[in-house]
């Protein structure tokens, strides 16, 4: 029996506190989502009952710290839709995912002169790894431009793609404009042209489909925070026949099969990319959260935030001088606009005086703005337990604020 | 002119006489249009400071052995900060700035604000402010 979503609110014990004598409004949920009751305590029952290193351990403990962890990762796996648990590396985040595959897959395969293609709307996270990797292998970083829209211009991406092209990097959902990217198309162009694709889907997972198989993706990278679970826990999925031809990115426990003076072979997938004790209690706290989302229709909560992100635009369009940015066919769960006139960082700053949370400035993605031509924007995004109510007092705030400042 | 530790106590006095913080960010956002506007041509490359969320100028003029300092941003909560700077330092001699604590503007109430916000640029704002201080300084030697 699948729950309504009207009644996820109170499972966030968070959402109770007042800030600055208002209740909370919570609208940055790209940045981080709260955390239901049930990942508090799944992290609180690891710690008080069975705390203790996994995998090479003999006792009870171990054991079933060990059995808890790999669980979890069978439930990313059957989440995601990946072949095997074998695809599923635990990383510290979507970023660290992604220069893993950086620097492994560009150790392994990327040749002077090579190309990798990136878009302008990446976070910085889906950036740098790239043009840091380009420096050092003298391979050539491809930039797919965005439209006036905030989509990606195909017709270019057709033309960028090569058989110079080793990589494709994409983001899933655009984090500052919420522009859901047509994977359908970009995928299979990419591998015609005989290159790989990564999908950060870090501003995806939470809010839409993510069948890694049904979208063929060759790595997908998220982070467990976005998602309601905890922080220091994301998650590479990436297929079998690329990682186990790519070598290890980082070094020591966990990933080595046997040591000797000389040499070092290393262990299976996925350990093999898993160096050191891992994030015992976040893989614990991440499943816990995917179990909390099962609870819920994936369909029931994607209607729930288009119809927050049909009712926000509507609301925030009526308010005059008023500038939103992006207006793509598919837009997901987040919300870029600015006042004319009106700073980001002081809306931000007077916004949280009215117990209002939204995020402010160029949300890490300087070359998104540069082709925009702004140095940030006010940025409210929705997550399950966001309501129409919310928006409502957002833009109360907003007329507050800008009353305030004469605007 | 008065000296620096009676403006830090005339300010932390007039922002204590607020008691919510909303009245305390008016104040700060009247403080800072009360300063004198900047002129296009100050706001250059070497004049800006690096906020994350803002843009911030300072310019700085060295006139015997004291300091000018004249301060603008987009944001008016930061060009109310950077005020703040203004009035306690602007006009004052630039040995005794390297001598002078700023810790007032945590007493004004609005520290945690203030301080956990990279965007501000505060503490490069104070950089700025102290390196040309020193330079100022040494050409008395």
């Amino acid at each position: 029996m699948l729950k309504p979503i009207s009644n996820s609110r109170t499972d966030f014990p968070i959402l109770n506190r007042e800030v600055n004598g208002h209740p909370l409004v919570y609208l940055d949920n790209g940045a981080t989502t709260q955390k239901p009751q049930v990942v508090i305590d799944a992290i609180s029952d690891y710690y008080s009952k069975f705390n203790s290193n996994v995998h090479r351990g003999n006792h009870s403990l171990s054991m079933q710290a060990t059995v808890a962890h790999e669980e979890s990762r069978k439930n990313v796996c059957s989440f995601i839709n990946a072949a095997s648990e074998r695809e599923i590396i635990f990383t510290r985040g979507t970023t660290e995912a992604i220069n893993l595959v950086a620097f492994s897959f560009g150790e392994g395969f990327v040749s002077h002169g090579d190309e990798i293609v990136v878009t302008q709307m990446e976070h910085h996270s889906n950036f740098v790894p790239w043009q840091l990797m380009c420096q050092r292998k003298g391979a050539h970083l491809r930039v797919v431009p965005i439209d006036k829209n905030g989509e990606l211009d195909l017709s270019t991406f057709k033309l960028l793609l090569s058989e110079r092209t080793k990589l494709v990097a994409v983001t899933h959902v655009s984090n500052a404009l919420g522009t859901v990217n047509p994977l359908e198309e970009i995928i299979p162009l990419a591998h015609t042209a005989g290159a790989i694709v990564l999908v950060d889907g870090a501003q995806a997972v939470q809010h839409i489909s993510h069948d890694v198989r049904a979208m063929d993706a060759d790595f997908y990278a998220f982070s467990g925070h976005k998602i309601y679970g905890p922080t220091g826990i994301g998650v590479l999925y990436g297929k079998e026949k690329w990682l186990d031809r790519m070598p290890p990115y980082q070094s020591g426990g966990e990933m080595i099969d046997r040591v000797t003076l000389d040499k070092t072979t290393y262990n299976t997938l996925p350990f093999k990319f898993e160096a050191g004790t891992p994030n015992i209690e976040g893989s614990i706290g991440l499943a816990a959260a995917i179990n909390y989302l099962a609870q819920f229709s994936p369909l029931e909560i994607q209607t729930h935030e288009e119809d927050l992100l049909d009712y926000g635009l509507e609301r925030l369009k009526s308010i005059p001088g008023m500038i939103i940015y992006g207006n793509p066919k598919k837009r997901s769960s987040i919300l870029s606009f600015s006042i004319n006139e009106i700073q980001h960082f002081d809306m931000g700053t007077l916004l949280d005086l009215y117990g209002i949370a939204v995020r402010t400035g160029h949300h890490c993605t300087q070359p998104l703005m540069d082709a925009l031509g702004i140095a940030g924007t006010v940025r409210a995004s929705f997550g399950i337990y966001n309501t129409r109510e919310d928006i409502d007092i957002l833009v109360e705030g907003i007329m507050f604020v800008k009353k305030r400042l004469g605007k | 002119m008065q000296n620096m530790h009676e403006i830090q106590k005339q300010l932390v006095d007039n922002f204590n006489q607020f008691e919510t913080n909303n009245e305390k960010f008016d104040y700060l956002i009247n403080l800072g249009q009360s300063i004198p506007e900047m002129r296009s041509d100050q706001k250059t490359e070497s004049n800006l400071v690096a906020g994350c969320q803002s843009n911030v100028w300072i310019d700085i003029r060295c006139e015997d052995y004291k300091l000018y300092i004249e301060a603008d941003s987009d944001s008016l909560i930061v060009k109310g900060i950077a005020s703040l700077l203004v009035l306690v330092l602007s006009g004052q001699d630039a040995s005794e700035i390297l001598n002078t604590n700023m810790g007032f503007i945590e007493e004004i109430g609005l520290w945690r604000q203030l301080s956990t916000q990279r965007g501000t640029g505060l503490t490069a704002m104070l950089a700025k402010i102290h390196s040309a201080a020193e330079k100022c300084r040494d050409l008395q030697k």
